[in-house]
């Protein structure tokens, strides 16, 4: 598997354990004075993922996908949809 | 009245709105249905955000953070800004790639030339409708819960309530949920009616604006009110009601915890998602909504689930009859005092729900007219105008549907078991919408039996949970094994999925060429 695919599966399969946050379970500690210890860890739990996505996004980002979809273009003229003519 | 007018005011902006954005509208159908393929990354994002926010988010969260705690931000909140991004990552793009590519508007469009078979279109139409209406029973009945409970008191005489015991209603005044839920569908048809899918793209972006500004508002406002965020929290633990809210233990199980990751898959099979997809100039557009979603996930839902909490220190036990969708509304009500504030706040709740509601209504119209009506009597029978004028019919039609089933469910349904129910049956679809973009091997028979099998085991179970009466001493909500009733469903259509398709021919070369790069 190459680094590019990888690398964000295992992020992303780490997020998924994480998630199981069960030693918070019965916990009603505040953090901050007014976040219960369970919300907040969600909560962080959110700004990882962004984070997650952002790292994602910058390299592994699927740019043969886009050129696929532009050599339309190109190519052959699409089939056209019933409705109109979308490919404006 | 202050709070009554500028909601008032508010809904006569978006009318104003509709009929702007039907100004910019070229008058081709494509414009109407996908805004000409147009839509860059902030309104992407937007409209995106908008559409899956509705009132299961603001209204349903912070009722079932009332009944079930702060556990309700991990179950769907926590969940969806990683899931939801890996969707939108994984098969938004793809979808996106090939309905640029092919020309493709609708769902059942793309998956009858995927699968090369002209049933699965007319299999999968009433099927989505049928997932669908949940959701937009959702939006309505939110929408009028929330309007009674923000207007309690205002017409003491004439929509006077009472209790089964004679007491005084605590919403008794307020305009009733069959009203409000009106209203809100006028003002959502009027502005799709007028700007199709862009009004709907213009007014998510600014109504996802105002519901998050506000949102912000009134929790700022509705802490102070309670002395500050940690007095707020501190009630909470010191009541004997309210402190088992503040954590998991007792409330949800670790099976049915884990097992609602299923539930944001939803977001890959939803219809008026693909639509919105569909709108994007580019693939780079996606990029600010995968990274986004999840921290405007967080800003939306932790105020909420916050004041459901605070609702069970502050509110208590609720009457008999008395529903947890209405928290929110009585705790702006009781607690904003500024008739300003409180308006604004009203506006926020009601622009969450008609975000959804506006591409809901219109993904309907666009699949009704060029899966059903142009697919059985030709595409050139008609105009582009002739064609505009089906979805409109159409979308009447449904909300007219969707209208008289929310007065019917109206003090039955429970929002966030209502929406649950809806993300489920099309997150059991998930695997179909997968396997058309990364397994060749997929055939035809393979998807059809999936659909076949998930409407099956939807139908039976939602049966069960919401409309068969339960035995006494039953789960509120119900649970298979401990675990959500999407994971069986899921596995049911995954495995026919895999099963079928091996069992049948190969698809074509050629439609694999077409579809895979």
């Amino acid at each position: 598997m190459k680094p590019a695919v990888l690398l964000p599966v295992l992020g992303f399969v780490v997020l998924f354990v994480l998630h199981h946050d069960f030693w918070n379970w019965a916990r009603t500690d505040l953090v901050l004075g007014f976040l219960p210890v369970g919300l907040a860890w969600h909560a962080g739990f959110s700004v990882v993922a962004a984070l997650f996505w952002w790292l994602v996004s910058k390299f592994a980002w699927p740019t043969a996908i886009e050129q696929w979809a532009d050599e339309t273009d190109k190519g052959p003229a699409p089939r056209q949809s019933a409705i109109g003519n979308p490919k404006s | 009245m202050t709070s009554l007018f500028i909601i008032i005011g508010y809904l006569c902006l978006l009318l104003g709105l509709g009929v702007v954005s039907n100004r910019f509208s070229k008058g081709t159908s494509a414009d109407f249905f996908v805004v000409n393929r147009s839509v860059g990354s902030f309104l992407l994002l937007m409209s995106i955000f908008g559409t899956t926010m509705t009132g299961f988010a603001l209204v349903g969260s912070t009722g079932k953070a009332f009944s079930a705690g702060i556990g309700t931000y991990g179950l769907m909140a926590s969940w969806s800004g990683l899931i939801h991004s890996a969707v939108f990552f994984l098969v938004g793009i793809r979808l996106w790639a090939v309905g640029k590519k092919h020309g493709y508007l609708t769902q059942c469009e793309y998956f009858r030339h995927r699968f090369d078979s002209e049933k699965i279109g007319y299999l999968l139409f009433p099927i989505l409708i049928l997932l669908l209406i949940p959701y937009l029973l959702v939006g309505v009945i939110s929408a009028g819960k929330f309007i009674q409970a923000s207007t309690k008191g205002l017409f003491p005489e004439a929509f006077a309530l009472t209790l089964p015991n004679g007491n005084p209603h605590p919403l008794s005044g307020g305009i009733p949920p069959e009203l409000g839920g009106a209203a809100i569908c006028f003002i959502v048809l009027f502005y799709v009616f007028f700007g199709g899918l862009r009004g709907a793209v213009w007014a998510n972006t600014f109504q996802t604006l105002v519901f998050m500004i506000t949102g912000v508002i009134a929790f700022w406002m509705i802490s102070s009110r309670l002395g500050g965020l940690a007095a707020a929290s501190e009630a909470v633990l010191e009541s004997d009601f309210a402190r088992p809210r503040a954590a998991r233990e007792g409330l949800i199980g670790h099976a049915q915890f884990l097992t609602y990751c299923f539930v944001p898959l939803s977001v890959g099979m939803f219809p008026h998602l693909f639509q919105h997809w569909l709108t994007a100039r580019s693939a780079k557009n996606f990029r600010l909504t995968v990274v986004a979603h999840p921290i405007f996930i967080m800003i939306v839902w932790v105020p909420c689930i916050l004041i459901g909490m605070w609702a069970a220190a502050h509110l208590g036990p609720l009457p008999p009859g008395a529903s947890p969708n209405a928290v929110l509304g009585r705790m702006v009500e009781g607690l904003v005092h500024s008739p300003v504030l409180s308006g604004l706040v009203g506006a926020g709740v009601l622009a969450a729900i008609m975000s959804s509601l506006d591409s809901q209504f219109m993904c309907l119209g666009t699949m009704f007219t060029n899966d059903i009506v142009l697919r059985a009597m030709g595409k050139d029978r008609f105009t582009d105008r002739q064609k505009v004028l089906i979805a409109r019919l159409f979308i009447l039609a449904i909300v007219a549907i969707t209208y008289v089933l929310a007065v019917l469910l109206m003090d039955t349904a429970q929002v966030f078991d209502l929406g649950v129910w809806c993300f489920s049956g099309f997150a059991a679809l998930f695997p179909v919408v997968l396997a058309s973009v990364y397994w060749k091997r997929t055939t035809a028979a393979g998807a059809i039996a999936a659909i076949v099998v998930t409407a099956a085991v939807w139908c039976v179970l939602f049966y069960r949970d919401i409309i068969a009466e339960k035995p006494e001493g039953a789960e509120e909500e119900l649970l298979i094994a401990g675990m959500m009733p999407v994971t069986f469903m899921i596995a049911a259509s995954a495995v026919t999925l895999v099963v079928v398709s091996l069992l049948t021919p190969k698809p074509s070369e050629s439609t694999l060429r077409k579809f895979f790069a």
